[in-house]
């Protein structure tokens, strides 16, 4: 069966095939990631990096061989979308767990937050962002 | 069954295992940050996923789930930064912040 269908495809269908199982693979790499890291900030290098280039080039494969222009634009245009968000959200996620005081793992070194506001002041700085929205 | 349809499929059924560990992490938490990171790798994932049915079944209608998910997702994880921010550090544990660094030290 496998051998028939490798006669019959085209080029661009083996590679939409290999980007499909790529993404496939990243998207499982950032989930065994964000199961074995120790802390927040070091699943979010898993979720964000991985997971983002995985479905990213599941949706590149889908816009490669859809058919007709209307599917393949809305496929690249998830894809731009994800690659659109997901540093913001990194971002405001790893933003809002500091400010909340999420444990660090025991193996990172360098905080240099702590040493801009010298660790007190993150709990008022907290203060100060809830007030500025309240 | 052509070959981009048998790889769609096989990358599915690996997307499907990845959201399981992805599972696995929502509810083990331990805390709310955490259990964000999840739920914004999760809609990834199940967008991802939505993407590899329209490739199988050949139905557009996927690729409108997949676009309103990663919509909906990244709305989603902006308000429950908001939350985690707006609650603010929960007693106790800028004090073992604190500890872990002095430990480094030392």
């Amino acid at each position: 069966m496998i051998a028939d269908a490798l006669a019959a495809a085209s080029l661009l269908e083996g590679l939409a095939a290999l980007l499909v199982l790529a993404g496939a693979a990243f998207c499982l790499v950032a989930a065994i990631g964000v199961l074995r890291f120790e802390d927040v900030f070091m699943r979010l290098h898993a979720s964000t990096k991985a997971g983002t280039l995985g479905a990213g080039l599941v949706m590149l494969g889908a816009a490669l061989t859809l058919d007709g222009a209307g599917a393949s634009a809305r496929a690249a245009g998830v894809m731009a979308f994800l690659l659109l968000t997901a540093p913001v959200s990194a971002h405001v996620i790893a933003r809002a767990a500091y400010l909340a005081g999420a444990a660090l793992s025991r193996a990172t070194w360098i905080d240099q937050r702590a040493a801009l506001t010298d660790g007190e002041d993150a709990g008022a700085e907290a203060a100060a962002d809830r007030g500025t929205d309240g | 069954m052509s070959l981009l349809v048998l790889s769609a499929e096989a990358a599915s059924w690996i997307v499907l295992i990845a959201a399981l560990i992805t599972t696995a992490r929502l509810v083990l938490g331990p805390g709310v940050s955490d259990r964000a990171v999840a739920l914004d790798l999760l809609t990834a994932l199940v967008a991802a996923f939505a993407g590899l049915r329209a490739l199988v079944t050949d139905i557009d209608a996927y690729l409108d789930v997949a676009a309103a998910l990663a919509l909906v997702g990244f709305l989603g994880t902006l308000a429950f930064a908001r939350f985690i921010a707006k609650r603010g550090p929960r007693p106790g544990e800028f004090e073992k912040r604190a500890r872990l660094r002095l430990r480094k030290r030392s």
